[in-house]
């Protein structure tokens, strides 16, 4: 080889746009913040400690399975801390560290790098990780909320220690008290009982514009998401008000609005024509309100995602943008 | 008596009558896929998967047929001959004629074989490609990163066809390991530069470059590749084994080269004997 | 008023940083004649032209030098007088090898027009008078593909063309050749213009101009109403790549959809680029063949960006030289835009008349390929002018499922590369599909 410089060639187009899986996962790191901060701010040391176990233990299982694959190292592009932060907001603040390691490993090793890696892993991880954990260690994932409760019982007994959601399911007579206003807006703050990133839905809706703003996202799925769970709930709300809570309840509360903004937008595991995000927003709209109605869970928005994952790939089929030029159905 | 009977069933009617209208939605089916299976039963003669059996199973499609089995169909239904698979070489051609009461001719063994020795630190570069490490993306790129227009480009495309990995690449230029290769023709085409071609086995003495290019300009991009002296070939006279193509001297793989000293005197030493340097 | 705004919106698109103000204030120059010409016979798509000349011949300025081999082909024409030194293969802008005739120039003028055509009494020509004359000229279309202008002047009878479009809209980042010519002369154009309204027989024509080149809207449309022409009017488009492209221009304007395989003459359009129907212009009116056009050399790479009148033939070094010379830190040369342009592995290629522009890129200005798996952010899809889905066609591309990218419309793809630009896994798009075309039409057809 002669030791003068070449030039490079390569196909067009020669120049980009700058963005990189990098750039992005960052983006993503930075909308969460608002959610941490609030994370920290109810639950204090115990979801700073459960954040931190996360995504080190993320990162490091990470590190550790490409280096076993003998694959290149990735964990310069962020997404296993986006995973490790997903993970620890889907937690309630007592859980164990030991058993946010074990869901750090499913996460990672199991939903993530044995399927490839970033890019072939057909389920978000964050929330294969959760759903392992719930399956397995119901009683820890359903956490004893009593110290952090600031729903407003008035004359119902139910367990003061359950979820706004909880109280939904548990509750046997009119669930009115839910929807009243004060308790609507601890939820949208953050005040009620639930995991650490999912309480304040105020914190979760800075971090998605902050993500519409910097493009990272587009408006589709979480829109059709919240939209679908919000005409919905409406829905049944005007048939018998007595039983069914307030729209607004539906929204605030659970893991709707970690779920819709953070979740179900994960790139790799939702469809990529806007019109799949549709379908596939939509999808998780009325599964979640069917679960949280006559399932057997208090909250359905993990399932409801993880399932419209598993649908994906038949979205993307199905969804395709008209190739210009040509009419109708190609 | 019916009456206590139909009482006591009572409840429970509407699953006799979904289970007894599954049963007889079965039966039915059942019933309409056998008679259609006899309807459209195709006699098939025994023989072919007998054949289909004696084949090597290796599916290359190196006979020209789209797998064993078809060739299998081919052997038995259309007398197609029977030495055209190459995996199985002389062997298999004497077990079918011998199994289908022929005669046929054992086709020469061939192996694959790349005719260019420009490795990295042979052959210069033109530019700093950038892009798919695939042969045919990037001979699509500038007309490749090679400075010779000719000459491997090295980013294994053939390596990847091969069914028997008998393609390895060493410095930069891809080379055939012929105890490897079942001589399937896949790298021949894979190859955007038609490098490779198959060649009879017992050819031993190659000349391992494809560049038609004028000397000066062949000895500006690569110190292996051939100058068009025509040495090897006044060395050849008699026996005819070498000739010249444009500014290229080629091997005419009828025949055998005796004179093998014309390995030592190709200036750039592009001609190889496999019995020697190997 | 004469200024239109485009009415449709196309789906898809990217807004590159265009980096004109480099060459964009430049005044156009004529680069002194080159001692040596190397001039392809692959100046335009379809069958390379065939030399009428040999070694050791002495040809005049003017001179045909290779004849059209085929209907879609082009003549073409000695750039200057001198000698024949040698016909020879070399390398084209795109690396494929061409013919090329070496012409040693020596600067004299005895130059031959055919003389055969008043020059100020075009309207008197019969449209077959004037698209044989275009034909003889070696006209092509100047924008990039090359594609034989007295061809695509000549539809099919069935189809009548309702709409001409003049394409001045320059999407390509860096590029100000079109731009200049347009404000240096405005009269050129409109002349071309009539002429080609006089050809097809059309009454209303468009000249496409993006909204970022406001100078030029403003004196085309003030031009227009000084001389009291009516049928032409001037489009203004919103500024996005590809702007330019004829499919995406066409609906833009008239919101005709040109169908998939189709031409524009399908939806009664007929798009011409700026340069083309200035060298139209020359052509009837001047009686000159295409030899020569106005490339922009510019990038960071290159002292003094301008806008350069070359002749056909002219070695890319000789324009770098002339623009002051190439910085230490090149790392690209291209031909043409830098979205669909041509990287060069030396600066011995020659201009041809598609050439728009020479780039020379530095490190930071350009994308060095480093892909990782497809994420499925879907910016690719959201990019694609053509709506086709370059995440999951790259990935059949990768697994030489030819077959099936085919199936997913890959040959619609028009390389206007908005999808690898988008790509945050810096995934070679356009390259798969480059090489998943390259191998269906080598494909017999079924
Ligand atoms: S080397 Fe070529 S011919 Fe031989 S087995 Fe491999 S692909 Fe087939
Ligand atoms: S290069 Fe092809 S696939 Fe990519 S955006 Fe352009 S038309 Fe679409
Ligand atoms: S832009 Fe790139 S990463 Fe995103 S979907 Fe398209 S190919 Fe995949």
């Amino acid at each position: 080889m002669s030791e003068e410089q070449l030039y490079s060639v390569s196909s067009s187009p020669h120049v980009h746009s700058g963005a990189s899986i990098h750039g992005i996962m960052r983006d993503v790191v930075i909308a969460m913040v608002p959610t941490f901060i609030a994370a920290i701010i109810f639950f204090g040391l115990n979801a700073l400690i459960l954040t931190a176990t996360c995504v080190i233990s993320c990162v490091f299982f990470e590190y550790l399975s490409r280096r076993i694959m003998k694959r290149n190292n990735t964990i310069n592009d962020l997404s296993a801390v986006i995973t490790g932060v997903l993970l620890a907001f889907n937690l309630p603040p007592t859980f164990p560290i030991w058993m946010a390691v074990v869901g750090s490993f499913v996460a990672i090793v199991i939903a993530k790098q044995l399927f490839g890696g970033l890019g072939y892993n057909p389920f978000n991880p964050a929330l294969a990780g959760r759903l392992f954990l719930f399956l397995s260690f119901a009683f820890a994932m359903s956490g004893d909320w009593t110290p952090w409760s600031y729903i407003n019982t008035e004359n119902i007994v139910a367990t003061t220690s359950a979820t706004p959601l909880g109280m939904l399911q548990e509750s046997t007579g009119s669930i009115a008290f839910l929807s009243n206003n004060s308790n609507i807006m601890n939820m949208f703050l953050g005040k009620v009982n639930g995991c650490i990133g999912e309480v304040s839905a105020l914190a979760l809706i800075l971090g998605g514009l902050y993500l519409l703003w910097r493009k990272v996202i587009t408006w589709h799925i979480p829109v059709a998401y919240i939209g679908t769970v919000a005409v919905f709930a409406t829905i049944l709300y005007m048939i018998d008000p007595s039983t069914n809570a307030s729209p607004l309840f539906h929204l605030f509360s659970g893991g709707l609005m970690l779920g819709a903004i953070f979740m179900a937008t994960d790139m790799v595991t939702s469809p990529t024509d806007r019109s799949g995000m549709l379908v596939f927003g939509i999808g998780c709209g009325l599964l979640t309100m069917i679960i949280r109605k006559w399932g057997a869970y208090p909250e359905g928005v993990s399932f409801s995602i993880f399932i419209m994952n598993a649908t994906t790939p038949l979205i993307n089929r199905v969804c395709k943008p008209r190739v210009f030029g040509v009419k109708g159905k190609a | 008596m019916i009456e206590t009977v139909l009482t006591i069933i009572e409840p429970y009617l509407p699953i006799i009558k979904t289970v007894f209208a599954i049963t007889c939605i079965g039966f039915g089916c059942s019933f309409a896929l056998a008679i259609a299976a006899k309807f459209f039963e195709v006699k098939d003669d025994p023989r072919i998967g007998e054949v289909n059996e004696l084949l090597p199973g290796a599916n290359c499609g190196a006979c020209g047929y789209a797998g064993c089995m078809d060739y299998a169909k081919a052997v038995v239904m259309d007398d197609a001959e029977l030495n055209r698979c190459a995996p199985g070489g002389a062997d298999l051609t004497a077990t079918l004629a011998e199994y289908l009461g022929k005669t046929a001719e054992a086709a020469e063994k061939q192996v694959a074989i790349v005719l260019c020795m420009g490795t990295n630190d042979a052959a210069k570069c033109r530019f700093e490609y950038n892009g798919i490490a695939d042969c045919r993306a990037a001979h699509l790129v500038g007309g490749g990163d090679k400075a010779c227009t000719y000459g491997c480009l090295g980013y294994s495309s053939c390596a990847t066809v091969c069914p028997t990995q008998a393609i390895e690449m060493v410095d930069g230029v891809a080379k055939v390991h012929p105890e490897l290769c079942i001589s399937c023709g896949k790298c021949v085409t894979a190859c955007p530069r038609n490098l490779i071609k198959l060649v009879p086995e017992k050819n031993t003495v190659h000349i391992l470059c494809s560049s038609n290019d004028k000397g000066p300009i062949v000895r500006k991009v690569c110190t292996k590749g051939c100058i068009g002296c025509t040495m090897c070939v006044k060395l050849t006279k008699e026996e005819e084994s070498v000739f010249m193509d444009g500014f290229l001297a080629k091997i005419d793989y009828s025949k055998e080269v005796q004179n093998k000293v014309i390995v030592e005197k190709c200036p750039p030493k592009c001609i190889i004997d496999t019995t020697i340097n190997n | 008023m004469n200024i239109l705004k485009a009415k449709f919106k196309i789906h898809g698109g990217v807004h590159p940083k265009y980096r004109k103000e480099l060459a964009r204030d430049e005044e156009t120059k004529r680069l002194p004649l080159p001692d040596i010409l190397r001039i392809s016979t692959t100046q335009h798509l379809g069958a390379p032209s065939k030399p009428v000349v040999k070694k050791g011949d002495y040809v005049k300025k003017y001179q045909l030098l290779a004849e059209a081999a085929g209907f879609i082909s082009a003549p073409v024409h000695s750039p200057a007088s001198g000698t024949i030194k040698d016909i020879v293969t070399g390398t084209g802008a795109s690396g494929a090898p061409v013919t090329e005739i070496i012409l040693e120039t020596n600067n004299t003028s005895d130059a031959e027009l055919t003389g055969v055509y008043p020059t100020d009494e075009w309207q008197k020509l019969s449209p077959e008078t004037i698209l044989n004359r275009i034909r003889e000229a070696g006209v092509v279309g100047a924008g990039g593909a090359g594609f034989p202008t007295y061809v695509k002047l000549s539809p099919p009878p069935d189809k009548k063309i309702e709409t001409l479009i003049i394409n001045g809209a320059e999407c390509e980042p860096y590029l100000t050749a079109d731009y200049r010519l347009m404000l240096e002369h405005p009269e050129c154009l409109i002349a071309g213009i009539q002429i080609i309204c006089k050809v097809l027989n059309v009454t209303e024509a468009y000249i496409a101009i993006e909204d970022n080149k406001p100078e030029a809207i403003e004196l085309l449309s003030k031009y227009l109403e000084d001389k009291k022409i009516e049928n032409i009017k001037v489009s203004t488009l919103p500024t996005y790549y590809p702007q330019g492209a004829e499919k995406q221009q066409i609906y833009s304007i008239t919101g005709r959809e040109v169908p998939s395989g189709g031409l524009p003459a399908d939806v009664g359009v007929l798009v011409e680029n700026t340069g083309t129907t200035v060298a139209i212009y020359n052509a009837v009116i001047k009686d000159l063949p295409f030899i020569e056009r106005t490339t922009t050399v510019s990038g960071y790479g290159i002292e003094t960006p301008s806008n350069v009148i070359a002749p056909i033939g002219t070695p890319y070094q000789e324009l770098i030289d002339f623009c002051g010379g190439a910085k230490d830190d090149v790392k690209k040369i291209i031909s043409g835009g830098p979205m669909m342009g041509f990287a060069q592995a030396t600066a011995e290629t020659t201009t041809t008349k598609t050439t728009s522009g020479l780039l020379l890129l530095t490190a930071k200005e350009i994308s060095q390929f480093e892909s990782s798996p497809c994420i499925s952010c879907g910016r690719c899809i959201a990019a694609c002018p053509m709506n086709l889905m370059p995440a999951e066609l790259s990935q059949f591309c990768e697994a030489e499922d030819f077959e099936s990218a085919a199936a997913n419309r890959v040959m619609d793809c028009m390389e206007c590369g908005c999808c690898a630009f988008s790509c945050p896994a810096h995934r070679p798009l356009v390259q798969h599909f480059r090489t998943a075309k390259a191998f269906l039409r080598a494909q017999p057809k079924k």
